[in-house]
């Protein structure tokens, strides 16, 4: 099963992305405590895209797309903001975060460790993101 | 929807957070303690019973104030946490730097230790 989501670059669509993953997670069946990591994990991405990579311009537009596979659930990013590769992201320590007083860092730390793959490519003029998770989960 | 309520009871400064604090809505939360620390309190409880949702905007509110806490000899107790909600506290391993209890009454306990 396949399910599509568009939506644009303003924080107010937040709630949207997570309404619409939790839903499609539920028809699957996914285990409550599980699908709750799952859409923190979605959530995550989203709002850095909408807010890094878009500057929270709702001019620009976000595709999300979920799918789930025999094995795996794989969330999919597709925008055409500035790219930016996760796995690239190198997380602080916490004991930085606290001393620096930063309330940032903490969103793709927790993406990282709920996510078992994260994948990023560039094609033609956008940007995709994906997010695998395989099952067991 | 997000609802932050702030009250003195018993002392304690108490904050109580009510739906879901994301990218957008964690300025609330954010405002919510600058305004405790504005006013200088000593005993702040954070009553999480009613919180179903945090992101990382949320949680680095709790790290970004917790140096100003410690400077300002205040003590920060988060109490009420759900299930759902503590699993992404101990995924970053927060509950090791902050203080967590189960109940308003144990958080009533820690500040008369």
């Amino acid at each position: 099963m396949s399910k599509k989501l568009t939506i644009v670059c303003s924080k107010d669509e937040l709630i949207k992305v997570r309404q619409f993953t939790s839903d499609a997670l539920d028809e699957e069946s996914v285990p409550d405590l599980e699908a709750h990591k799952l859409v923190l994990a979605v959530d995550e991405v989203c709002a850095n895209l909408i807010i890094h990579a878009n500057n929270c311009d709702p001019i620009n537009k976000i595709e999300f797309n979920i799918e789930f596979r025999p094995t795996q659930i794989m969330f999919t990013f597709k925008d055409k903001g500035v790219g930016f590769d996760i796995n690239e992201y190198e997380c602080p320590s916490m004991d930085k975060l606290v001393s620096t007083r930063r309330q940032g860092g903490l969103g793709l730390m927790l993406v990282k460790r709920i996510m078992d793959k994260i994948e990023f490519s560039t094609e033609k003029n956008h940007n995709i993101c994906r997010l695998i998770k395989t099952y067991p989960l | 929807m997000t609802e932050i309520n702030k009250e003195n009871k018993e002392g304690i400064h108490l904050i109580s957070v009510k739906g879901e604090i994301d990218a957008g809505s964690s300025i609330l939360l954010d405002n919510a303690f600058k305004e405790a620390i504005e006013n200088k309190e000593k005993r702040i409880a954070t009553d999480l019973s009613g919180l179903e949702y945090i992101s990382s905007a949320g949680l680095g509110v709790f790290i970004s104030h917790l140096e100003e806490f410690s400077t300002n000899n205040a003590k920060l107790v988060l109490f009420g946490i759900n299930e759902s909600v503590k699993q992404v506290f101990e995924i970053l391993g927060l509950e090791k730097l902050l203080l967590i209890v189960e109940t308003e009454k144990d958080a009533i306990n820690v500040f008369n230790e």
